[in-house]
């Protein structure tokens, strides 16, 4: 999918593909939400609503054997990365078919085949796994790069930087992404985080710069550049990606007394990044809203269809449960 | 093919370097491992023949490298990870524990983690409370794991290389008092299996079973048992999980009385685990209740004086054997 110099009518396309993309995330987050209120769906989910550019402008620039390790809010970046909207949906229903056969759920849905390594429900947890995912791609001499989603709450944990520190040793393909939504759990990140966020990676060498994280083209430009850097074997970066949850924490989290209305909806009005990329695409008369309406209309049909599968899927049965504690 | 006298430590080193031949994908990672050849110079060597490529020094970071080394072994690496002592693990906790150890079955069995952790047990090295514990039923608790615990140089080697070509999490245990213990050691391409207990001496009255260093101790403690009359059979479980129960159970059913002997703290550990297995399983067949011996309860002292007597010795299991026998 990665895109060395682009032709005008490919880049419409792959604008377009990404525009749909964000959209299928959308409206899978959507149908979440609708399973929660409705009790169909077990424990709790954290919803990427708001965030759709950075996944899907990451993943845009990264070839299908690439390595991401993403988050407890990581539907998104599963889905952006190739994960099928049917078998995300059995996953986070606890059925068979799903992506670790019922056995992880919404915080850890793994799928080696599109290069996901896993969800990670420790914050902060696999910025130590994508840095060995890429220390293994160069070890094994390919030229594979990982990126390490996470969260702004990450920032407070310890292992980020003694991951970044090694792979900036090293010079490893790797690109540690920061979806900065502004909130950990419930607290504002100007009580958590001193000083300035990308002085941290800088301190150790890694190379660092900010994107605005509802614009789908700029991530895609910015992440673009970056993995051809760490696929030279140039060495890490590290992207704060500026972006805003619509939702709460998770799906319970519906009062959201830590934030304002207004704020709010300051982002879903003037920031929402499919309006920001239809808005401009239309603008320059590429497209009309037809476009976006068949495309809405697209997605919706596979979400329906997903949803309908997983919640007639089966449940696995009871002796999976000892299954697959051990590989051998 | 032939039988020399190595050292623990050697031993230990033989098993990595065979393994590094045979499979290119094996490395190790951590603390002075590379020129410096470990503190305690079990990996001495070991550089110059492999390189730094694949004997990688590391900061003193152990979540770093640790976590490192489940990305790594997540993409088709199989890394040593070496902790310089067992206190350690503390620091790699999530790494073995919420991420090695689960991604296997958190993945419905999509991801294998084939990683070694190696790391050291055991007191009277005069270093005090944070650089002598016995952590190992810390990580026997925990699903998913393995650890092996090897109570001599044959052992050493053995588990050393089974542990390297197993596809799941292994955390290994070295006694760091045995290392310049010497023993018979096979030149050849030996391993030991997992889950299958040794007996070392076979007796009639009394089942010893002892972990790692505290073999040694019960070989001492039976040898003393025979002067006044009483045959001790001592056996050695040598992985804590997988565990032979059956080999444990046969034991303490053929004599009708058990000691377990482990050098971890007595509560909460590993004598516990054991000596319920065998009042399980041998209930109507014992004369006696099981009788464990562990670590003293208290964080180990600096004073020689105060830390010899926080570790079982083969006078006390002696007594305390006696004592059982005399029991009717």
């Amino acid at each position: 999918m990665t895109t060395q110099t682009i032709e005008p009518r490919m880049e419409l396309e792959q604008h377009l593909h990404m525009y749909r993309q964000m959209a299928k995330i959308r409206a899978f987050e959507e149908q979440v939400n609708e399973l929660y209120k409705g009790a169909k769906m077990p424990g709790l989910a954290h919803l990427y609503v708001g965030e759709e550019a950075v996944a899907v402008g990451v993943c845009e620039a990264l070839r299908r054997d690439d390595f991401i390790t993403s988050t407890h809010r990581g539907h998104g970046h599963c889905l952006a990365k190739g994960a099928a909207v049917h078998r995300m949906f059995a996953e986070l229903l606890g059925k068979e078919p799903g992506y670790c056969r019922g056995k992880g759920g919404s915080m850890h849905i793994a799928d080696p085949e599109t290069g996901n390594l896993g969800a990670n429900a420790i914050v902060g947890g696999s910025a130590g796994i994508a840095t060995g995912a890429a220390l293994s791609a160069k070890m094994r001499g390919s030229d594979q790069v990982a990126v390490c989603f996470f969260g702004d709450g990450a920032l407070g944990q310890g292992l980020l930087y003694e991951s970044m520190n090694m792979a900036a040793l090293w010079q490893l393909p790797v690109i540690y992404v920061c979806e900065n939504n502004l909130y950990g759990e419930y607290t504002p990140g100007h009580e958590t985080i001193a000083g300035d966020i990308l002085a941290r990676p800088r301190a150790v060498g890694v190379h660092a710069e900010s994107v605005d994280g509802q614009d789908v083209t700029a991530v895609f430009s910015a992440m673009r550049k970056l993995v051809e850097r760490a696929r030279r074997g140039e060495g890490p970066a590290f992207l704060e990606a500026k972006t805003y949850r619509y939702y709460g924490h998770h799906v319970g989290d519906v009062n959201r007394e830590y934030r304002t209305r207004e704020e709010e909806k300051e982002w879903m009005t003037k920031h929402d990044p499919l309006q920001t990329l239809a808005t401009r695409l239309m603008q320059q008369r590429l497209v009309d809203t037809e476009t976006f309406d068949r495309i809405a209309a697209d997605v919706k049909t596979e979400v329906e269809k997903g949803v309908e599968y997983a919640l007639a899927a089966p449940y696995p049965s009871p002796e999976q449960v000892t299954e697959d504690v051990y590989s051998s | 093919m032939g039988v020399r006298e190595l050292t623990y430590g050697e031993a230990v080193r033989e098993a990595i370097a065979e393994e590094m031949r045979r499979d290119p994908r094996v490395f190790l990672i951590g603390e002075d491992v590379a020129e410096a050849g470990h503190p305690f110079k079990t990996l001495l060597g070991l550089v110059d023949e492999f390189g730094t490529k694949r004997i990688i020094d590391t900061p003193i970071s152990e979540p770093g490298y640790a976590g490192i080394g489940v990305g790594a072994a997540m993409t088709g690496m199989r890394p040593i990870v070496d902790v310089m002592f067992g206190d350690f693990i503390t620091l790699t906790m999530d790494q073995m524990v919420n991420q090695a150890a689960k991604a296997h079955y958190m993945s419905g069995g999509k991801i294998k983690v084939p990683i070694v952790f190696r790391t050291t047990l055991g007191a009277t090295r005069r270093s005090a409370a944070q650089h002598s514990q016995s952590l190992h039923a810390w990580v026997s608790h925990v699903p998913g794991l393995k650890v092996a615990l090897p109570s001599g140089p044959y052992e050493a080697k053995g588990l050393m290389k089974t542990a390297i070509r197993d596809d799941s999490p292994v955390v290994i245990f070295e006694d760091k008092m045995m290392y310049r213990v010497k023993g018979p050691v096979p030149d050849d391409d030996y391993t030991i299996p997992f889950g299958v207990a040794e007996v070392k001496r076979e007796g009639r009255d009394v089942t010893i079973v002892a972990t790692s260093s505290m073999v040694d101790v019960a070989l001492g403690a039976a040898k003393k048992l025979d002067e006044v009359g009483i045959s001790a059979e001592v056996i050695d479980p040598r992985t804590t999980w997988p565990l032979d129960k059956d080999a444990l159970i046969d034991s303490a059913k053929k004599t009708s009385r058990a000691i377990v002997v482990d050098e971890g703290y007595e509560r909460y550990g590993v004598t516990a685990e054991i000596a319920s297995v065998i009042a399980d399983g041998a209930f109507y067949y014992l004369d006696a209740p099981v009788k464990r011996v562990g670590a003293m309860d208290v964080p180990v002292p600096f004073s020689p004086v105060l830390e010899d007597l926080t570790v079982p010795n083969d006078q006390r299991v002696f007594e305390i054997a006696r004592d059982l026998c005399q029991k009717k």
